[in-house]
């Protein structure tokens, strides 16, 4: 990925000195030796270039279009005195540097690298450690954030920051970045038509992704692991979620996904494995699940109420321990045609659709819901007895929650 | 007492059911091993079948054993011998078998599959010891009751209700009462209800070890606090060494006292 880094910046360099003028270079030896003066230097569209070494500044205020380029990743050290680079201007390209030492304040949200109501930035290549907020963008549209690596080390949610934050921002990309050990590895709020591809957002304290507010989203092929408490969506209407990865949000308050408040929403083709509640789900309405795999969880899907005209068709539910917990009525939520690895049922037709319906409520996850506590006689023997005989002849379990059309082999 | 407690030892060691008991935990350790060869899963479905087969396997033979070898008790019974060490001798050498079965049986197929290079070794240790918590204690309660019971027919009733109270009915009142008042916090009871039976007791303390608990909830951070401490484990050791020797003790004094 390096040298991939490296020939794409030996491209720009050429085709940025070809169409403009010779590039500002900083070097420790050169006549300019930090990049504040580089900044102060350079007139519009300039490009600067930053020769490998350490720089030891902080509030770094790009306040004209440039392009920021680093030359084998120098080292921008903070020292832990405040923010790093501050972008107040459109059209600025930050690309290929190594940040490190953010400062922490309890008053100020210091970044590595803040956008400040500046339009069409590009923030790509860059490393970031010892971080409080990664990179913040604040009422900035149309930008691209791409393939940075933001390493934290937050041991408490109350002083420590998140890793790629947006806020107010619309219209932006935020693709193949790997975001671990921070407090929210992606944090969205008040923004609109953002694109979310191919991130890797691991090992962070509270939420992968955490999303406020946040209209006419997409996020595509992300990978959320093992995250404090999984990915959380809320008050958002028009999302939509494909191909993403949630694993191992395992803990006694985690989830793969929270959702609440969220309408009209699509989430098709994501794999949820072993999370402690693949999804779990509050007021959402008009909500289609399809074709996703949820394989070991706890609790499959977790329906807490208010919830109507959600469907779930085609997913696989493989080898959890409850596939579906519903507390209260089933509305008009519908499941149907999905495979359930615990279908018992036959077919003699060979149309592979079971001619039993399924009932995915097992008397024991309703009990559970009912009260609690009696999580405690998790696999003893009664339990799987009353479930069986309620399997049998349904009495307690909602009626018509069924899945009229269980698959006999799992949707590929 | 030792020199009984070895004649019944040998005298099962040598019997068919003995080997036929642990050729069946070796077969479903190995079966187990080799559907899905991951230590750890394997641990979570034996954990099933321990708490399940374990106490009705101890209670059914215990009870078997004792109505067996009622003339050659009674026999023993005619020699200048203590009663205490006549019956504390049968009952250790049936328990000691039935337990050296279960380890011997589960251990060989975990040993050859890598027990020890796995982290997993903590909670087969955990499984084995309730384990034999298990036989013992179970196999002492079906001691007794056909202590108390001349009638053969009777006694088996009552050590096939003994099995079925404690692995089934139990749980049906305790979640009964669960429901009943779960205006209450019910925590505290939920955890006395638990400790008080040595198979929920064992079944929680495995669950807890095991990466399952996190479906507990909030419901399973109090127990995890209770039984994650030196105390809790204390606690349950103890009732577990309480649910042994008490019935012991009753069936030492018991066959003291009695005219047969």
């Amino acid at each position: 990925m390096r040298y991939l880094g490296l020939l794409y910046f030996t491209f720009l360099l050429f085709t940025t000195a070809s169409l403009w003028a010779k590039p500002i270079t900083i070097c420790e030896s050169c006549e300019i030796k930090s990049i504040s003066e580089g900044v102060k230097r350079a007139v519009d569209f300039d490009t600067l270039l930053v020769k490998k070494g350490t720089y030891k500044e902080f509030n770094i205020i790009i306040d004209k279009p440039l392009t920021l380029i680093g030359d084998n990743y120098p080292i921008i050290d903070g020292e832990k005195k405040g923010e790093i680079i501050r972008i107040i201007s459109d059209d600025v390209t930050v690309d290929g540097f190594f940040i490190i030492n953010v400062g922490t304040s309890y008053t100020t949200d210091y970044a590595a690298i803040r956008v400040v109501k500046s339009d069409n930035f590009l923030i790509q290549n860059v490393v970031l450690e010892k971080l409080f907020f990664g990179i913040y963008l604040e009422k900035s549209n149309y930008g691209k954030v791409y393939h940075n690596k933001i390493i934290g080390d937050a041991k408490d949610e109350y002083n420590s920051g998140n890793g790629i934050q947006l806020w107010y921002s619309h219209h932006v990309e935020v693709s193949s970045n790997i975001v671990q050990g921070a407090r929210d590895g992606i944090y969205l709020e008040f923004s609109d038509n953002i694109t979310i591809n191919n991130n890797k957002s691991t090992g962070n304290l509270r939420y992968g992704l955490h999303f406020m507010f946040s209209d006419n989203d997409i996020y595509t092929n992300n990978l959320f692991e093992d995250n404090g408490a999984g990915v959380a969506v809320m008050f958002s209407k028009g999302i939509i979620m494909k191909g993403n990865t949630f694993r191992k949000n395992w803990g006694t308050a985690s989830f793969g996904v929270l959702l609440k408040e969220i309408n009209d929403a699509e989430i098709s083709d994501n794999t949820f494995e072993e999370n402690t509640i693949g999804i779990n789900i509050e007021g959402s309405n008009r909500i289609d699940y399809i074709g996703n795999n949820f394989i070991n969880n706890g609790w499959a899907v977790k329906v807490l109420g208010a919830c109507y005209a959600n469907s779930f068709k085609g997913n696989n539910f493989m080898y959890n321990s409850f596939d579906i917990s519903y507390d209260g009525k089933l509305n008009d939520n519908i499941f149907d045609g999905n495979y359930w690895s615990d279908y018992t049922g036959y077919d003699l037709d060979k149309n592979g659709i079971g001619d039993v319906p399924y009932r995915p409520v097992k008397l024991f996850s309703y009990i559970v819901n009912k009260t609690p506590e009696s999580i405690v006689l998790l696999r003893s023997l009664f339990m799987d007895i009353i479930d069986f005989s309620e399997k049998v002849s349904p009495v307690f379990t909602p009626d018509n929650l069924l899945d009229a059309n269980p698959l006999m082999t799992k949707v590929e | 007492m030792f020199k009984i407690l070895k004649y019944s030892f040998y005298d099962l060691i040598r019997s068919r059911w003995s080997y036929v008991y642990f050729l069946f935990y070796l077969l479903l350790g190995f079966v187990l091993l080799f559907l899905n060869n991951d230590v750890s899963k394997a641990i979570i479905t034996l954990m099933n079948v321990i708490i399940i087969l374990v106490p009705l396997i101890s209670t059914i033979f215990g009870i078997m054993y004792f109505y067996n070898s009622k003339e050659f008790t009674e026999l023993l019974l005619a020699q200048p011998v203590k009663r205490s060490s006549i019956f504390l001798g049968q009952y250790l050498g049936v328990a000691g078998s039935l337990t050296l079965s279960l380890v011997l049986g589960l251990g060989i197929p975990f040993v050859l599959y890598g027990l020890f290079k796995s982290d997993a070794i903590f909670d087969f240790s955990l499984l084995l010891v309730t384990g034999a918590f298990l036989t013992l204690i179970f196999t002492v309660l079906a001691f007794n009751i056909a202590l108390s019971n001349e009638n053969k027919i009777k006694g088996f009733g009552y050590a096939v209700l003994l099995w079925l109270f404690m692995a089934v009915i139990y749980d049906g009142l305790f979640l009964m009462s669960l429901i009943i008042f779960k205006q209450y916090p019910l925590d505290s009871f939920s955890l006395g209800a638990t400790i008080f039976n040595p198979i929920d007791l064992s079944r929680t303390l495995i669950l807890l070890k095991l990466d399952i608990s996190a479906l507990l909830g909030y419901t399973g951070a109090v127990f995890k606090k209770f039984f994650g401490t030196d105390q809790g484990l204390f606690v349950s050791i103890f009732m577990l060494i309480f649910w042994t020797v008490l019935p012991i003790w009753r069936l030492v004094f018991v066959s003291r006292k009695k005219d047969f």
